[in-house]
């Protein structure tokens, strides 16, 4: 393996992220419900509580008190990085994160700070209910003041974490629990804390553009294989980074496909992110043709694995509406 | 005794005072937006003040002129923030109901009722890694008891065993419902001592009781790192906020109220221990004099910068 290199999954990225930044951060704090002694319920934070002793530990099943004192610490000029530990719980403590840590800065006028993570987990797996299934990001997109991530590899799992950690904003940075424990990757380890924002070109090719980020974009790119094996290969970005958000690659993009756009995501399609994505394109004058949003339609998801497979977009889903897409000419 | 309530008075009347010419501001139209007065509550905020030091970090309610200008914050910056000038403590973007001064030790006032309990909590675990040992304290009315953020926030607390005050002033009044009806069992600090906390019911109207017990309670936080609870039993003369009619309340209730407050008390404690009418009314006559001059100042500034207002949202 090359020297500052790592080969991991998913969640092994994500551990050796928050290791790094524990080890040369003095200041951080790392903290929630199970993440120290057991390790996190998906054993993401494994280790790091023997290593770094008392600033990793466990906390009461308190959302308001594990959010509301890192907004606390972060003020007093800690950077503590909290766990919740499902995004739907994240609900019952909205207040800590809109209220209160989005508006320090502004309201203080910067003599006051929040600089703190919260990292969480989100989306559908088999058999989750209606309470642990939802996909929350356009929530804190629509909340000025927090910054808004979501990787889907480990490499990103990895910079994210260490880009989010440096920043001085709020940070929530939303993993998906079904790439946990994908397949191992060499993710490059020692480079310097990226800025936050930026985007990826997975795929490229001038059928469309289509913009995508979080655990979907696994099925997009199949998507788009499928597509360019058939003959019309489009383009296909990842915005892990849904505020700052790459507006500019996605416009130039668009631009350069026909002007045709595809947002796909697996939250529902009302006021999703994928919404103020086909919105900006619109406001630029871009499109040529009526874009296509793909998400969930709006409904509750529903436990049983059939049943939620009915709703969640599919690769095949996903490559019909493309294919579409392309064909408008 | 005599001189340190003279002090008290003197205190209590910058803040009283404070509290009247914003009433009054706010009918003249200069103030715009909701005003919540803490006049009849100024003991609790003199009476604590001295517990604080330097590093420490105080969180208050919309309630919160009170406790800001005895963390020290200068009069004319605060009346600059609720007359939304660029002068004002935030420049105009906290208002009356959402002000802080950091350089005060004062993290801020919070218009979501029991909020600032858990980020008093996290200020106490940044001073336990920080090297400060800092104590937090935050204030919050007895409505706020019924907030599940408080709840959690004392626990959390007292499961680290963090240095942190947590000061309950209860005036009685759940915004503009009474609080008794809104609890089956009244006495508050059951709540606290069931988690673990120390937790005592004082009279909030005597600033010297205030003083000692907070100071206590601080000093022990300090050394042995663990919170502490303080219910400070006291009243509002006003309303909810300015222009709340209070139909809610009685004649009766409010002239025990009167005979209550803390002001009214010192006084007369001062006239029993042989000072002179003269010398108490100079102490009203200097507050006001010192809050006309801050107020007319403030009103003399500039208006809150427009040309700012999009600053600040991110790093």
């Amino acid at each position: 393996m090359p020297e500052g290199t790592i080969t991991v999954n998913y969640s092994g990225a994500v551990n050796a992220a928050l290791w790094r930044c524990l080890a040369e951060l003095p200041e951080t704090l790392l903290y929630g419900e199970d993440v120290a002694k057991p390790g996190g319920v998906h054993g993401v934070t494994r280790g790091l509580w023997k290593e770094f002793g008392d600033r990793v530990f466990d906390t009461p099943i308190s959302e308001s008190a594990i959010l509301g004192s890192a907004v606390g610490a972060a003020m007093m000029g800690r950077r503590p990085i909290v766990e919740i530990m499902w995004a739907d719980f994240f609900l019952v403590a909205l207040d800590q994160m809109v209220n209160q840590a989005a508006n320090i800065r502004y309201v203080s006028g910067g003599r006051l700070t929040a600089p703190l993570v919260v990292r969480t987990q989100q989306g559908n797996s088999l058999g989750a209910c209606a309470q642990h299934s939802q996909n929350l990001e356009a929530f804190f997109c629509h909340t000025p003041g927090l910054r808004v991530a979501m990787p889907s590899t480990p490499q990103d799992a990895y910079d994210i974490m260490v880009s989010a950690v440096h920043c001085d904003d709020p940070v929530v940075v939303i993993d998906n629990r079904t790439l946990y424990f994908g397949e191992k990757q060499e993710i490059v380890t020692d480079r310097p804390p990226a800025a936050i924002g930026g985007s990826h070109v997975r795929r490229t090719g001038p059928g469309a553009t289509m913009v995508t980020w979080g655990a979907i974009t696994h099925r997009v790119i199949e998507a788009a294989d499928r597509l360019a094996a058939n003959g019309t290969p489009v383009t296909v970005i990842e915005t892990p980074w849904l505020n700052p958000f790459d507006t500019d690659a996605v416009l130039e993009s668009v631009a350069k496909t026909g002007g045709r756009l595809a947002v796909v995501h697996e939250a529902n399609t009302t006021a999703g992110f994928g919404a103020e994505v086909v919105v900006r394109a619109a406001e630029a004058g871009v499109l040529r043709q009526p874009p296509v949003r793909i998400g969930v339609p709006d409904t509750r998801i529903p436990a049983a694995p059939e049943l939620a497979a009915a709703l969640i977009p599919g690769t095949e889903r996903i490559a019909a509406e493309v294919a579409g897409l392309v064909a408008t000419g | 005794m005599r001189e340190q309530l003279m002090a008290d008075l003197r205190a209590m009347w910058r803040i009283r005072a404070f509290e009247e010419k914003t009433q009054a501001l706010c009918g003249s139209g200069d103030v715009r937006g909701s005003v919540h007065l803490c006049i009849g509550q100024e003991a609790g905020p003199v009476g604590a003040a001295e517990a604080f030091t330097d590093g420490d970090a105080l969180f208050a309610t919309y309630r919160g002129h009170g406790w800001a200008i005895a963390r020290g914050v200068p009069l004319e910056p605060l009346f600059g923030e609720l007359l939304g000038r660029a002068s004002g403590v935030n420049g105009g973007r906290g208002g009356s109901a959402y002000l802080s001064a950091p350089e005060y030790g004062f993290l801020g006032e919070n218009s979501i009722v029991g909020a600032g309990t858990p980020m008093a909590v996290g200020a106490a675990l940044a001073g336990r890694h920080d090297g400060s040992s800092r104590l937090a304290a935050v204030v919050f009315g007895e409505g706020a008891m019924n907030q599940g953020a408080v709840h959690e926030a004392m626990n959390f607390a007292a499961m680290m065993a963090l240095p942190v005050l947590f000061i309950c002033e209860n005036n009685r009044w759940s915004e503009l419902t009474l609080t008794r009806d809104m609890v089956r069992n009244p006495s508050l600090t059951d709540r606290p001592k069931a988690l673990g906390i120390p937790a005592i019911r004082i009279d909030g109207n005597d600033p010297a009781t205030v003083r000692e017990t907070i100071l206590d309670f601080a000093e022990a936080a300090r050394e042995d790192g663990g919170p502490a609870f303080v219910e400070l039993t006291t009243q509002r003369l006003v309303g909810h906020y300015v222009g709340d009619a209070q139909q809610y309340r009685t004649r009766e209730e409010l002239a025990e109220d009167r005979r209550q407050e803390p002001i009214a008390r010192a006084a007369a404690a001062l006239a029993e221990a042989g000072v002179a009418a003269a010398e108490i009314d100079a102490v009203r006559a200097a507050a006001w004099a010192e809050v006309e001059q801050a107020a007319a100042a403030a009103l003399a500034a500039s208006p809150a910068d427009v040309s700012t207002v999009r600053e600040h949202v991110y790093a």
